[in-house]
């Protein structure tokens, strides 16, 4: 038995008409939900200058310090050369590199295209956009110095483990001595690390400057095993960009709630 | 035995064609391609569908299953939710010939253009050559390809703008890869695949690879690989400095 169908379009000219009847908005909704969230706390975090290291901790937001009050700053306190019309915070100096990182990762590129400028807003589903360049034309040909900010990323990602190292180190307040213990905020600084080195380490960039580049990798072993480990890192580069960024942000407000005295850090070993 | 409602687009032009709802017994274990002819079988005996192997191995039966490209012949009815009738158009990104049926020989015109295979001098006076079985792992993969053309069809470049004339497509990036990356290959491919064949459009959504019958990990191990070897020639400063370097 068939009938003809007027209800069903072949053509499929709107934005957002498909013939999908699974639930593909879900994905961008939730992306564009996050990434909004992290960017929005993130920046009001930066534009803070206060609150961001309590003892031996020091928040992922402001490492490294370069310049700041704190005692994990590298070279001082605010230098007197700074523009009194310009806000400082030491997390200024810094954060755009972590940023322009995962700004231009090629798996960041692939969500945001589709979470905030819905081209295309989930596959197989009709855009809003006639003209498109891709990524030949300025600005998105930018994207392509990405393996820059992965190098400035993983000098910063060797700061990040000192922190971890420091967050190791409790001064007793009465004597002023260092001891050796274990805290939440050590373990939350430490998850941290070991998050963001899954996500620098499985970087595509890397896997290319490693040992992508090469036509025979046998001919250099051990290019050959890094490009295979950071291949492993790199099968799960979705899965390590949100927990890595989730645990950012976790790690800010950790050391912040802490500074400010809402939370209390207990010490597991000390 | 369970009653199935398929509604099939007919007709050879989208804007002349329309949608037609069937009706058909199914069984257990049956495929859209199964049940595709049946109806043709028993009801639309002019019902046109391009069809080979029923195995998944031919690339054949590609067509739009509830809106997403697949192959007809690999979706299995028990994974399709039954409770409306099921969705079958064919590839938007080609044109129509009938019914489910696209003219895909853009695809193969395309795959002429892209310079062939160059292998080194062979290595032995027996003309043969010595390759280390971890230099051809990578491009195994690539070779896995059944030409079923998922991935152009659901490429919005060329599904949505249309740009057949600058953009090659997800399965001929990938076919660039598996030469590019051979490690007997001397060819350079790397000016045309920023030029006349559009690497550049990519931006990098992995519907291709989300479509592959194959599991080939079409944007992770093929296109950004070559974006990244196009910037090395192309956007790299560093690169750039070296080449002098090597000039002079």
């Amino acid at each position: 038995m068939h009938t003809p169908d007027a209800n069903v379009s072949h053509s499929i000219p709107r934005f957002g008409q498909t013939a999908r009847r699974d639930a593909w908005w879900v994905s961008p909704i939730v992306t564009f939900i996050c990434l909004s969230a992290f960017v929005i706390y993130t920046t009001w975090a930066a534009f803070q200058g206060e609150y961001y290291h309590h003892g031996s901790y020091l928040s992922p937001l402001y490492s490294p310090e370069i310049f700041g009050d704190s005692p994990h700053s590298l070279f001082g306190p605010k230098p007197g050369w700074w523009p009194g019309w310009l806000p400082f915070s030491p997390a200024l100096l810094i954060l755009w590199a972590p940023g322009l990182f995962r700004l231009t990762c090629y798996y960041y590129r692939g969500a945001y295209y589709k979470a905030f400028f819905l081209d295309p807003v989930s596959c197989s589903v009709s855009e809003s956009k006639k003209r498109y360049t891709g990524e030949r034309a300025f600005p998105l040909i930018l994207q392509n110095i990405h393996r820059y900010f992965l190098f400035i990323a993983l000098g910063f990602w060797l700061f990040l483990l000192q922190d971890v190292w420091q967050a190791l180190w409790f001064t007793d307040p009465a004597t002023g001595e260092k001891t050796f213990g274990i805290g939440v905020g050590t373990l939350v600084l430490a998850i941290n690390v070991v998050l963001l080195g899954g996500y620098a380490f499985g970087c595509h960039s890397l896997r290319h400057v490693i040992g992508g580049m090469l036509d025979h990798l046998s001919g250099s072993p051990v290019r050959f095993r890094a490009y295979k480990c950071v291949t492993c890192f790199n099968q799960r580069h979705m899965i390590w960009a949100w927990c890595s960024l989730f645990s950012v942000g976790f790690a800010d407000i950790y050391v912040r709630m802490c500074a400010m005295g809402i939370w209390t850090d207990w010490k597991i070993l000390l | 035995m369970a009653t199935v409602s398929f509604t099939i687009f007919r007709g050879n032009s989208p804007d002349t064609g329309a949608f037609e709802t069937y009706s058909t017994e199914t069984d257990e274990g049956m495929v859209v391609l199964d049940a595709v002819h049946k109806i043709q079988a028993e009801q639309a005996n002019d019902l046109s569908v391009r069809w080979n192997c029923k195995a998944g191995k031919c690339g054949s039966c590609s067509a739009e299953i509830n809106g997403m490209p697949k192959l007809m012949c690999m979706t299995r009815l028990s994974d399709l939710p039954l409770d409306k009738p099921v969705l079958l158009q064919p590839m938007k990104a080609f044109p129509l010939i009938k019914d489910l049926v696209t003219n895909v020989s853009w695809n193969f015109d395309v795959k002429k253009k892209i310079k062939k295979f160059k292998p080194r001098p062979p290595d032995n006076t027996d003309g043969t050559w010595r390759i280390a079985q971890e230099d051809v792992d990578r491009v195994q993969e690539f070779r896995k390809c059944i030409e079923c053309f998922l991935c152009q069809d659901v490429c919005h470049v060329l599904r949505e703008h249309r740009m057949h004339d600058q953009f090659i497509g997800p399965r001929f990036l990938v076919y660039s890869a598996a030469l590019e990356m051979h490690p007997l290959d001397t060819e350079d491919r790397l000016p045309d695949l920023k030029n006349s064949e559009g690497i550049g459009l990519c931006n990098i959504t992995k519907c291709c690879t989300a479509v592959c019958p194959e599991e080939i990990h079409i944007t992770d191990n093929a296109i950004i690989p070559l974006k990244e070897r196009v910037v090395d020639r192309f956007y790299d400063p560093w690169h750039w400095f070296l080449r002098l370097f090597k000039k002079s």
